[in-house]
């Protein structure tokens, strides 16, 4: 059995493109769960905007607008990348007004209803592609600006990455370093203090005469942008969407990362995604290699995706019951329950 | 590790494993259709429809894959019409010949090739001509269809409301119990060849004792001994759900399957309306459950204490009230009523691993909408939302109907937080 192999797509899955997705996912759902205590179970959907913002643009709306901007398809990236952002922000601000002052249980499952709204809606749209969705030359506009010599694949050390894939895995963790000190910043601010306030206890923070309605719609709003931010990588990396990328369990993967890493720590997500990545790609290539040599016969090929999500399902089982601060967290961060 | 603790994880893990192993033995191989969708370079088409239609009324459908196939099981040999539905084809291509194929089936698997390319005929003018009395008569037929599925939705949100109502807990696994007891009936019904009707009463016996007592007894119990959090059990059910999830995924695969008995029932006409005579039945057996727990609940000394759980669980203690034991009832009632809706599913159309995670969020809008916690309310926003998901598809696509109804609960939200029947308490 080789073992190398696992070892090195393990490693290069754990700090490359899928990892950098779900990293911006959970940051923004560390912003929301970890320090505001929003129990956003629909961060998907950000994701799913800023995907399809792109995608939408990109192969849609540039091709339309050639006539009277001839040079729309070089430009069309950049625009779009705000305007996602903006639909982003919107989509907080639609969310957020209904649940926010509602209890913690009723945000949790209208989140969950609005990805799977937004999931059906888009399948069902034409111009949006339908149940195939959108693919084509997306990230054209970013890989124009590829500063990797033109070659096959680039070494680095233990992995390798296609060119492509490793211009989108160096800016990615460039954004990831920015964003991480942005939430670094913003955390140790008095705003990012009464966030945690409004966690534990936001009588109290009400009663310091704190608008805490607010605070909590700006936290959505920050990670909803991350999430979009998600989104962008995606279809950038991928140049190609599909409504059904965007089921719940992406959001569930996300809570996994989160609480592995530890909730309400800035650095709680990064470590999260690389263990978590690591340890799921190791053990699914170890697998698929053990029945493929038939040193495991009582497992075929097609059973062993799912294993993924059972790994997924009972390490949040798990980690939730015994050890819910794991890697960084500290149990008195940590009040899951203070509303 | 505490000693206790280490003791029930080893308990879950063993009754994890029991049921892998009694689900294990199921592969019972039914014949099935493949459908081939392939573009003008051979390349596959993915997210096409397929619909077959066979002897006796029977229907099936799926979606092809990444590799261009659709695979539909049938119940039985005989001659059957595959149809690809040309809208889910890419804009402006057909199915070269004819959308349509038939196929003799014997045994095993038969594949049907659809060869698109764009141009070929043209799709043709359907959807003309619908004058009143037709568009009456697709009404009619949306509100029984809509019926039969307010009475699944009404029995799952039953259970999840009680749930809720007497531990707070948000039971985002509550759709696997549907899936678990469809697929407990499904293993007696087609591996270990029980009549279906036997093997429904069996299933419903196993939903009881395992799915329900078992999994409060072994996990939820233990975890409110230790005082963990409802938030945090939320998140457990999550990572509950998603395991079952996959366990049923990985054991039957990802193909609906049919229960050996009555699968290929034709319908009646009865007016304008087309009903299986199954589904009559199965409804009728479902508002007689519905009833006797409305009934029972308002009634016997047991449903009295559980509605005084619900409304305090530590003034019901105080006053006598043993509220392990009226949990634990109504982890069983809940369990019996879930897995009931599971085989009324399954028997009524197919028995699938996503079939709870589908009716999850519908039975979630329905006690949103009814108000969280009340029993009345379960079952009033049971029939809203099921009754909007199917009249929905007057105005909206098919695709979409699950959506207008949770678009319906986040609007209710605004308006009236507390659902239609709640209490005008503060919800936030």
């Amino acid at each position: 059995m080789d073992l190398g192999f696992a070892l090195t797509q393990a490693l290069s899955q754990a700090i490359g493109v899928t990892a950098i997705i779900y990293l911006l996912a959970t940051m923004g759902l560390n912003i929301q769960f970890g320090y505001a205590g929003l129990l956003n179970f629909g961060q998907v959907a950000f994701v799913a905007v800023g995907s399809y913002t792109i995608g939408a643009c990109v192969m849609t709306v540039a091709p339309a607008i050639t006539s009277w901007w001839p040079s729309a398809e070089s430009y069309i990236l950049w625009i779009a990348i705000p305007l996602a952002l903006l639909v982003s922000l919107l989509l907080s601000l639609l969310l957020g007004i209904p649940t926010l002052r509602l209890r913690a249980d009723y945000l949790a499952i209208v989140t969950i209803a609005t990805g799977e709204i937004f999931r059906l809606v888009v399948k069902s749209i034409e111009p949006l592609g339908g149940v195939q969705g959108i693919s084509g030359k997306i990230g054209a506009n970013f890989y124009a600006l590829n500063p990797f010599p033109d070659v096959d694949r680039v070494e680095l050390g233990l992995v390798t990455y296609t060119r492509s894939d490793i211009w989108v895995v160096v800016v990615g963790w460039i954004v990831i370093g920015l964003l991480l000190l942005l939430t670094w910043a913003l955390m140790r601010s008095p705003w990012g203090r009464s966030l945690r306030g409004i966690r534990e206890d936001e009588d109290a923070v009400l009663a310091l005469g704190k608008n805490t309605y607010l605070r909590k719609m700006q936290a959505l709003i920050l990670g909803g942008l991350f999430g979009t931010m998600a989104g962008i990588f995606w279809v950038v990396a991928k140049q190609s969407v599909q409504p059904d990328s965007f089921v719940p369990d992406f959001t569930f993967f996300c809570y996994t990362i989160l609480i592995l890493g530890g909730v309400a720590r800035v650095l709680g997500p990064l470590i999260g995604t690389i263990i978590f990545w690591f340890l799921l790609v190791f053990t699914e290539q170890t697998l698929i290699t053990a029945v493929e040599s038939g040193t495991i016969g009582f497992l075929e090929l097609t059973q062993v995706g799912p294993i993924r999500f059972i790994l997924v399902g009972v390490a949040l089982m798990l980690l939730m019951i015994f050890r819910p601060q794991w890697i960084l967290g500290d149990r008195k961060e940590l009040a899951l329950d203070a509303r | 590790m505490h000693r206790g603790m280490s003791r029930w994880v080893i308990a879950a893990f063993a009754f994890l494993g029991a049921f892998v192993l009694c689900a294990g033995v199921a592969s019972a191989a039914s014949p099935s259709i493949t459908a081939i969708v392939t573009g003008g370079d051979k390349a596959p088409i993915a997210g096409v429809s397929v619909s077959v239609t066979g002897p006796e009324g029977f229907t099936g459908s799926g979606t092809t894959d990444a590799e261009g196939r659709a695979t539909i099981e049938v119940p039985a040999a005989g001659q059957y019409i595959v149809k690809v539905d040309e809208k889910t084809l890419p804009p402006g291509e057909t199915v070269k010949d004819g959308p349509e194929r038939t196929v003799n089936v014997l045994s095993g698997d038969k594949k049907a090739l659809f060869p698109v390319g764009i141009g070929g005929e043209p799709a043709g003018g359907e959807d003309s001509g619908s004058g009143a009395g037709e568009f009456g008569a697709q009404v009619l037929q949306l509100i029984v269809d809509g019926v039969v599925l307010s009475l699944i939705i009404a029995l799952g949100a039953l259970g999840l409301n009680l749930i809720f109502g007497t531990t707070g807990l948000t039971n985002f696994a509550h759709g696997e119990l549907l899936a678990l007891g469809a697929f407990t009936a499904y293993v007696f019904n087609a591996t270990l060849g029980l009549n279906l009707i036997v093997a429904c009463i069996l299933a419903l016996v196993v939903s009881a004792a395992a799915w329900g007592w078992g999994q409060n007894y072994l996990l939820w119990r233990p975890l409110r001994k230790r005082g963990t959090g409802l938030i945090a059990a939320m998140i457990v059910s999550i990572g509950l759900a998603m395991t079952i999830r996959y366990i049923l995924l990985m054991i039957f695969g990802g193909d609906g399957r049919f229960y050996t008995d009555y699968a290929g029932q034709s319908g009646l006409e009865i007016g304008p309306v087309n009903i299986t005579p199954k589904a009559i039945i199965l409804s009728l057996l479902a508002i007689l459950a519905l009833t006797a727990t409305v009934l029972w609940l308002r009634s016997s000394r047991m449903g009295k204490a559980t509605r005084a759980v619900s409304d305090n669980p530590a003034l019901a203690s105080a006053s006598g009230v043993n509220v392990e034991r009226v949990i634990a009832v109504v982890w069983v009632l809940g369990a019996t009523l879930a897995g009931f809706a599971g085989m009324f599913q399954g028997i009524n159309n197919n028995v699938a691993w996503t079939m709870g995670q589908g009716l999850l969020l519908t039975m979630f809008a329905a006690i949103v909408l009814g108000g969280l916690g009340t029993i009345g309310g379960a079952i009033v926003g049971s029939f809203v939302v099921g009754m909007s998901v199917q009249l929905s598809t007057l105005i909206v696509p098919t695709q979409m109907k699950t959506g207008a109804a949770l678009a319906l609960m986040i609007v209710l939200l605004l308006i009236r937080p507390q659902g239609l029947l709640g209490k005008p308490e503060r919800v936030g």
